[in-house]
């Protein structure tokens, strides 16, 4: 039944070059633990890829319940904690996954950079990479806002502070960030969660997208 | 039918092996987060406590709208919500207590609401309306008669439950 769905499209559209070309290709012998178990070091990019996708999913249906209104935000995330069924699991996996992939975006960067990988030609990529820690950074910071409780709050506040620590530009970029340039409050909380939610993760993915294209156009790095 | 030995290449082995278990793991993901999306669709209804509407004795042979109020939870937002109901006393005296929300597509009708229509609900939305007994008049856009409100009288007060649609409907 499958098979003749595929084929039906297949037939029509001609997909399999698309997902050949993604799917269908060989894993060289250095990289593969089956051979040389030190190769688990080359796991840390995917598992970096793997606990992103669950960070989206998991994002995605906590803000079914979320709202990012200083009135309400702590209520809801108590709400879908206590009430909704799962929620703790959800938002533990939310929660644990913002640290998870920190951690294995470090592991993912030293070993790229103890192997050499980002010798030339792939220091486009290297840089490219670092473009998404930094995501990934912005990303867990404007996060740790949105239950808006006294951690998340204060957090915050030393966030902004250092921000406008910055010389010249660093008032202005506080006063953007929070949306007031004095008060840490509803429209800091609306911001952090429009740059949370929206900008970042379409940055995320627009960089993840070019990550991945240059590692299938210049291959994995030979073996040390 | 040759009795041919089924062959299971390395390669289809693999498959499904990878199959099998790239499946668990997205299952394992996915169900909390499932579970967790349909959570309002399989909380119990609310009962609908009876509140005191009217005194019974104010109550008419001619349709009166009677407004209360009942206590919300929606989620993590406390509220008051005012309901309303048409109330009459009919020919042998029960009571009758009618849904104000049109069956066509929910807005609120009203008694005698259109001048032409005289003893008619009258829904201005799409030009619904409904006889007194709540029927709803054949040729206009309503399905179905107004939703009926449980009701019971303790020491001349009455209560309104939770509006309920007709038998049939």
């Amino acid at each position: 039944m499958m098979q003749r769905i595929y084929d039906w499209i297949d037939e029509r559209v001609d997909i399999t070059p698309l997902w050949r070309d993604i799917a269908d290709h060989e894993v060289p012998e250095h990289v593969n633990p089956a051979h040389h178990f030190s190769a688990f070091v080359y796991c840390f990019g995917g598992l970096t890829f793997f606990v992103t996708v669950i960070q989206v999913l998991s994002g995605m249906f906590l803000t079914m319940y979320y709202v990012p209104d200083i009135e309400n935000a702590w209520k809801s995330v108590y709400y879908l904690q206590t009430e909704v069924a799962h929620g703790q699991i959800v938002r533990g996996m939310h929660h644990w996954g913002a640290s998870v992939v920190i951690v294995m975006l470090f592991l993912h960067t030293l070993r790229v950079f103890f192997q050499g990988a980002y010798k030339k030609p792939r220091e486009l990529n290297w840089m490219v990479g670092v473009m998404i820690f930094f995501v990934m950074l912005g990303l867990g910071l404007t996060g740790y806002l949105l239950p808006w409780d006294n951690k998340a709050y204060f957090a915050t506040q030393v966030t902004l502070e250092i921000a406008e620590g910055v010389p010249f530009i660093g008032e202005a970029t506080k006063t953007l960030l929070a949306g007031d340039a004095e008060i840490v409050g509803a429209q800091t909380l609306t911001r952090f969660f429009a740059i949370h939610v929206f900008f970042l993760p379409a940055a995320l993915f627009l960089l993840m997208g070019i990550h991945f294209i240059m590692i299938r156009k210049q291959g994995i790095s030979g073996p040390l | 039918m040759s009795e041919k030995k089924q062959q299971v290449s390395r390669r289809q082995f693999l498959n499904y092996t990878l199959t099998g278990v790239g499946g668990f793991m997205a299952a394992g993901m996915l169900a909390p987060m499932v579970r967790f999306a349909i959570d309002p669709a399989l909380q119990p209804q609310s009962k609908g406590d009876f509140k005191a509407v009217a005194q019974v004795d104010e109550i008419t042979n001619e349709p009166q709208r009677f407004d209360w109020t009942i206590d919300q939870t929606d989620a993590w937002y406390e509220s008051e919500v005012t309901k309303s109901a048409w109330v009459y006393k009919q020919e042998d005296g029960s009571i009758l207590a009618l849904s104000p929300v049109c069956k066509h597509l929910g807005c609120v009708v009203s008694w005698q609401g259109n001048s032409d229509y005289p003893e008619q609900f009258f829904c201005p939305c799409h030009d619904g309306r409904y006889y007194k007994s709540g029927e709803n008049v054949e040729g206009t856009p309503p399905p179905v008669g107004l939703d009926i409100y449980e009701h019971k009288i303790e020491d001349g007060t009455l209560y309104l439950g939770k509006a309920k649609p007709r038998e049939g409907a």
